[in-house]
């Protein structure tokens, strides 16, 4: 009798390939991701929370008087706060006119002219120091150098306290955003026979132009709402400027001095204001989000 | 056949052109810092050919072809001894002035590098910048054309250059390259980020440029330097004096060098006994 053993193929096991949501792993994974949405809601409930009391607050007064009209004294009614929002913008245009192209010639300096050197290397310690400068110090700074010497509060002086703000904002952006612009175009650019002005002029600036403006855009959100380095340099006017030269009202100082008053209009006014302010902002940070998509994407 | 080509004495024997030569490199030492990263090389640029060149990793291949329309000068080390005539001109000569130079020597790059403009501005860039007075319009489309890109292109010529595929790119850099109707054409392992469609389109493209232009190829491919390169130059590394200097080993008609090479060193590297 033969035996003859008959060899049954090898059972194969397959894994499953379901979902099995007790999986140790699955667990933690799931906590862990309604964790993080828990803590990120969490973490913009402050920012919902403030707009919406601003609107509540501060919508209502809202009209073409509020908006155009000068601050009401005392127990007056009506009145608005035009005056301090066209002081806001001159002192930011004035500290544009400063801070950009400083900021944006520095910038050069320390991404293509020479950016290894010492001197490059302090200058960029030195900006990124100044990003962290308490504003009020700014102001001080500026009171000393400026309002003392000329004698009066003004939007100069204002404007060049809020200049001393954006100035390292706005190099460090513009540095980076050159810094982002590849080796191989400035390379293409060289060899095609340009000067190191032309390649600059007609590549670098160009190609990083998007992210320089949202820089630029980002330092000006900024500055509109600066109030402690305006207290010493500009001060507060209840009237419309008549020249550069006199103390300037501005929204923040606006929002500052009423928000303290006893009276309710005031106190109303100063929510208004504040509303303005944080429109304001909100729409140079989406301006800056727009403009720093490159028009000539991959 | 000798072995010695691999010592530190080894001088190629030179190499007779046999047509108008346009950029005679005459390279004694070519130096980053204290690095001597090539020395005696004699490459003659004929006019109206494909000049390859072939060699290892780090034998200065790159080096030698940026040498030639002084690109190395951006590097602040770089250290050149040698001439480089040009119409009788020495590129390297005390008033000579890199820039003007780049305009009639033009390059293509590895990566393809077009700037992020449009496809025409790509094109006529080089043109604004030489003040071109005439039919800018004309020129460009000239230059898509003689690149062999123009029927991918001529529907969206204000799209973003960097839009296009890889290869696309490439002939576009290549379209802007010419635009200027440059003498010479340097081409620095143009292919090597390119997909083997998109290669042998620019390869061909090689071959059709040489009738208007004279090119200067460094391949790392040597089937590459058989299809396109009439004359081809070999370079080795010598690490005789400790660093890894690139010298040229032997130049001559291409087919010669693959068929009939005289340097034991050539014979080895084309059969692809290193690489």
């Amino acid at each position: 009798m033969s035996e003859i053993t008959q060899q049954l193929p090898p059972v194969v096991e397959f894994p499953s390939l379901e979902k099995d949501s007790f999986d140790i792993r699955a667990i933690k994974n799931s906590t862990l991701t309604l964790m993080v949405w828990g803590i990120a809601i969490m973490a913009s409930i402050p920012l919902f929370s403030v707009i919406f009391m601003l609107i509540s607050e501060g919508g209502s007064r809202i009209d073409i008087e509020a908006l155009t009209e000068i601050p009401p004294a005392g127990f007056e009614t009506g009145g608005g706060f035009g005056n301090a929002i066209i002081g806001t913008f001159v002192m930011v245009g004035i500290a544009s006119l400063i801070s950009i192209p400083f900021g944006i010639m520095a910038a050069l300096h320390l991404a293509i002219l020479d950016p290894n050197s010492k001197l490059t290397t302090i200058s960029r310690f030195l900006a990124k120091v100044l990003t962290g400068f308490p504003s009020i110090l700014a102001g001080v700074f500026v009171y000393a150098v400026i309002v003392i010497t000329t004698g009066t509060y003004s939007a100069w002086a204002g404007g060049v306290a809020l200049a001393v703000l954006m100035l390292p904002t706005v190099t460090l952006a513009a540095e980076e955003a050159m810094r982002q612009v590849p080796q191989r175009m400035k390379d293409a650019a060289y060899g095609m026979g340009c000067t190191r002005t032309q390649v600059i002029m007609q590549v670098v600036l160009p190609t990083g132009l998007p992210g320089i403006l949202t820089g630029v855009i980002l330092a000006v959100a900024g500055a509109a709402g600066e109030s402690a380095p305006l207290l010493f340099t500009a001060l507060f006017s209840n009237y419309y400027m008549a020249e550069l030269a006199e103390p300037t009202a501005s929204l923040s100082i606006l929002i500052y001095n009423f928000s303290g008053m006893p009276f309710d209009n005031q106190i109303e006014l100063a929510w208004a204001a504040s509303l303005v302010l944080v429109v304001l902002v909100l729409f140079f940070n989406i301006l800056a989000r727009v403009v720093g998509r490159s028009k000539f994407k991959e | 056949m000798t072995s010695l080509s691999d010592t530190g004495e080894f001088i190629a024997k030179k190499y007779e052109p046999k047509g108008p030569v346009v950029l005679d490199c005459q390279i004694n030492n070519i130096y980053y810092g204290n690095f001597r990263a090539v020395r005696d090389s004699h490459v003659p640029i004929e006019k109206n050919k494909v000049t390859g060149f072939i060699g290892p990793s780090g034998c200065g291949k790159s080096t030698v072809l940026r040498s030639m329309n002084r690109m190395n000068d951006l590097i602040e080390s770089f250290r050149f001894d040698g001439s480089i005539q040009y119409h009788s001109n020495d590129i390297y000569g005390k008033k000579v002035d890199p820039v003007v130079v780049r305009r009639y020597i033009g390059m293509v790059f590895q990566l393809p590098n077009p700037f992020s403009m449009s496809i025409y501005d790509n094109v006529a860039f080089g043109l604004r910048l030489n003040g071109f007075k005439g039919d800018e319009e004309e020129m460009v489309v000239q230059a898509l054309k003689r690149a062999a890109i123009w029927d991918d292109v001529k529907d969206k010529l204000k799209n973003s250059g960097l839009s296009l595929s890889g290869g696309q790119q490439q002939r576009l850099c290549i379209a802007r390259a010419i635009a200027t109707e440059p003498d010479v054409l340097l081409m620095d392992e143009p292919c090597s980020a390119l997909d083997p469609i998109a290669t042998r389109q620019v390869e061909e493209l090689m071959v059709e440029l040489k009738e208007h232009y004279s090119v200067a190829l460094v391949t790392h491919n040597m089937q590459q330097a058989t299809r396109v390169a009439d004359v081809t130059a070999f370079l080795g590394v010598d690490i005789s004096q400790g660093g890894r200097t690139g010298y040229l080993v032997e130049m001559d008609d291409t087919q010669k060098i693959f068929e009939d090479p005289q340097q034991l060193l050539t014979q080895q590297y084309v059969r692809g006994e290193f690489s």
